[in-house]
């Protein structure tokens, strides 16, 4: 069983809903990241996601964008971006950590090549956002023989048929876009979600993950009873940008917002 | 050397999923699938029923002023002492430049989906006005998207699109070019994917798009080749077009593609010199595949995968990728791509004018360029057929700051 499937196993059986912050690695210098990684974790949150800084974030607001020029300022690479992992992995043997990001710096290094250095890094799963199943044939096979989960979006304006494609070709989580939009951009309707979240069980044995628009511990407490995963993204990031002169206060800062929403999930 | 059989291959192509061999495809996020899916079904059924393909030649005869001349360039040819030089004639369409047979095209697309709204990223702002325009004539609203450094550059293009109507967006991440104007279209897109269409102006992005491109432009080659027999009794020895992202050149190409005997020649923008990593010539300077904008093609990144800044005079040609039919026809050998320095469009742009009388814009200069070096090489019966993209009114200001003078 993947280390992801096994902490939404665990979840279930306590009630209670993954906590999964996301943020960009090397932002705003590689240093910090690994500290705040395990300052996430001690925080409450069980899965990291972790951006890998992209020149062109198509699918992300000003904030992440800003983000990943903080980050590739420093020059953070996605071999640097595994050796992250790998570092945080010495300490941390259970908490699953996702990469999300865009293909071609996976394209660059090559599928295997990947695979390989992902696996060796002790990674659990990778999100790209810009290939979709429809091209992701390869991509998949080598993932899947490296027990690495391939996890999916899903918008609200994926129908019934693609739901159905994508619930198969993915594993680990789904993860559900739950505004049409840019990272960071509009607020969620929870009520719209929780609709379409009930077509997608109908396909799915998967747990559910909801993001975009999660900003403070009502929202997120709103989507923990409906979705089985919170992920959290452009307010941490922001956090990060605030204090991006103050380095060594990032982990403890972005913990704290973290830290309150687990409280409000788990009330 | 592609054979019969593999030329035949390469004019059906894209196959299904929008690949022309390992290039192409749909790489983007989940929210826009739909609507790819949406408009590659709608594509399909009207490029095929015959009221639209008779609405889409009226608007290009009556709007547009189809056919464009193919002209002999009788006074440059002699001078450059060798291949005979034919101008098809783009920079004659209403609004300038090539651009246009494509928005005329996805309009009418658009005005099927009953859309409100139409977006389009832009360069030079030739396929900036060509959207605005059609948005004007068919009462929509507009929404351009430039880069901060391209409005510098085309501020009278700039100034033309806000006359037409559109709201033209200064994009100031990234490089504040082409690239990020794209970036910013497609981050529209996906927020207002409900009421707008999206309208690409090169045959790039994701499928359909530089499937859909390609067959509006593709009236460049249908007609070039039709007139070059007419006027010479045969097909020219070979083609000649700039590529920025790639669709006046494809529209010339595509006609002639199992013309085997004909040369297909690119021109990209070499900007300070291919060596000096100054330049935005994915092609010609030997880029890896790589996946930006909605496709796999040759692109221009770092070993780390980041997007690499580009750097060219024409800022219609000042992109990192090229739309993924090119990087096949070159990888099955059938087309050939070079490369043309800022120094080298820049001189073709006034002997052009000087020797006949055709200021061309600075993306078609590139293509005038390379002409130019060919000629004299080839015999004096042979036919180079250059596809003037479009007038160089635009880049008037370029030039001239160029010369020291501010108007
Ligand atoms: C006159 C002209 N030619 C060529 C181009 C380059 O585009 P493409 O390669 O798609 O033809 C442009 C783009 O702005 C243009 O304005």
């Amino acid at each position: 069983m993947s280390r992801i499937t096994e902490c939404f196993n665990n979840l279930k059986s306590q009630g209670r809903k993954a906590l999964i912050p996301f943020v960009t690695a090397g932002d705003p210098d590689p240093k910090v990241t690994v500290p705040l990684m395990h300052a996430l974790v001690e925080s409450g949150a069980d899965i990291l996601e972790l951006g890998i800084p992209f020149s062109d974030p198509m699918a992300d607001g000003p904030v992440i964008q800003l983000a990943c020029e903080r980050a590739l300022l420093h020059g953070t690479r996605l071999t640097d971006v595994l050796d992250m992992v790998a570092e945080f992995r010495q300490t941390d043997q259970t908490t699953p950590v996702v990469l999300m990001g865009y293909l071609n710096p996976i394209e660059v290094m090559g599928y295997s090549v990947f695979a390989e250095k992902a696996k060796a890094a002790g990674l659990d799963g990778v999100l790209t956002v810009d290939l979709p199943p429809e091209e992701a044939g390869v991509f998949n096979q080598l993932m899947k023989a490296a027990d690495i989960d391939v996890i999916y979006l899903l918008s609200p304006t994926t129908e019934v048929e693609r739901v159905k494609l994508i619930c198969a070709a993915g594993s680990g989580y789904v993860y559900y876009v739950s505004v049409k939009g840019v990272t960071g951009s509009a607020s969620l309707n929870v009520p719209e979600v929780a609709e379409k979240l009930q077509m997608i069980r109908q396909h799915t044995d998967m747990p559910v993950g909801v993001g975009f628009g999660i900003r403070d511990d009502a929202s997120a407490r709103a989507v923990s009873e409906i979705a089985d995963g919170v992920i959290v993204g452009s307010v941490l990031v922001n956090k990060i940008a605030e204090l991006a002169g103050d380095q060594d206060k990032i982990p403890d800062a972005v913990a704290a917002i973290t830290a309150s929403m687990r409280q409000a999930m788990d009330k | 050397m592609p054979t019969k059989e593999d030329l035949a291959i390469a004019k059906q192509m894209p196959d299904a999923g929008g690949h022309f061999g390992q290039f192409g495809g749909r790489y983007v996020s989940e929210t826009l699938m739909a609507a790819l899916q949406q408009l590659e079904q709608t594509y399909e059924m009207l490029w095929r029923d015959p009221q639209f393909q008779a609405e889409f030649d009226y608007d290009l005869a009556h709007y547009v002023g189809r056919p464009s001349p193919l002209y002999h360039a009788e006074r440059l040819s002699r001078e450059l002492g060798g291949a005979q030089i034919y101008l098809k004639r783009e920079d004659l369409n209403h609004t300038g430049a090539h651009k246009v047979n494509n928005t005329i095209g996805q309009a009418l697309l658009a005005k099927f989906t009953g859309k409100p709204r139409v977006s389009a990223e832009t360069g030079a702002g030739q396929h900036g006005v060509a959207t605005a325009t059609v948005a004007a004539r068919l009462g929509l609203e507009c929404t351009v998207y430039m880069g901060e450094e391209d409005i510098r550059r085309q501020a009278l293009n700039v100034y033309r699109m806000r006359l037409l109507g559109a709201e033209v967006v200064s994009v100031t991440s990234g490089t504040r070019t082409l690239k990020d104007a794209m970036n910013e279209a497609m981050r529209d897109w996906v927020t207002n994917v409900d009421n707008t269409f999206y309208i690409i102006g090169t045959a790039a992005g994701p499928h359909p798009y530089p499937k859909l491109v390609r067959d509006f432009q593709s009236i460049i080659g249908r007609e070039a080749r039709q007139q070059c027999l007419a006027q010479t009794g045969k097909l020219p020895d070979a083609l000649v077009a700039c590529v920025g992202g790639g669709s006046n050149a494809i529209g010339l190409f595509h006609p002639f593609i199992e013309d085997a005997d004909v040369r297909m020649i690119g021109v990209e923008a070499g900007g300070y010199g291919i060596e000096t990593g100054q330049h935005a010539a994915p092609l010609s300077s030997g880029c890896a595949p790589g996946v930006l904008h909605g496709n796999r093609t040759c692109l221009m990144s770092d070993d780390g995968g980041q997007i690499i800044g580009t750097h060219s005079v024409s800022a219609g040609l000042d992109y990192p990728g090229v739309g993924p039919e090119h990087s096949y026809l070159q990888d099955i050998g059938r087309a050939e791509y070079t490369a043309i320095n800022d120094d080298e469009a820049l001189h073709a742009f006034r002997h052009l004018t000087l020797t006949e009388g055709i200021m061309p814009a600075l993306e078609s200069s590139h293509a005038v360029a390379e002409a130019m070096k060919m000629a004299p090489t080839m015999d004096k019966d042979q036919i180079i057929l250059v596809n003037l993209s479009g007038r160089g009114d635009k880049d008037i200001h370029t030039v001239a700051e160029i010369d020291g003078i501010n108007f």
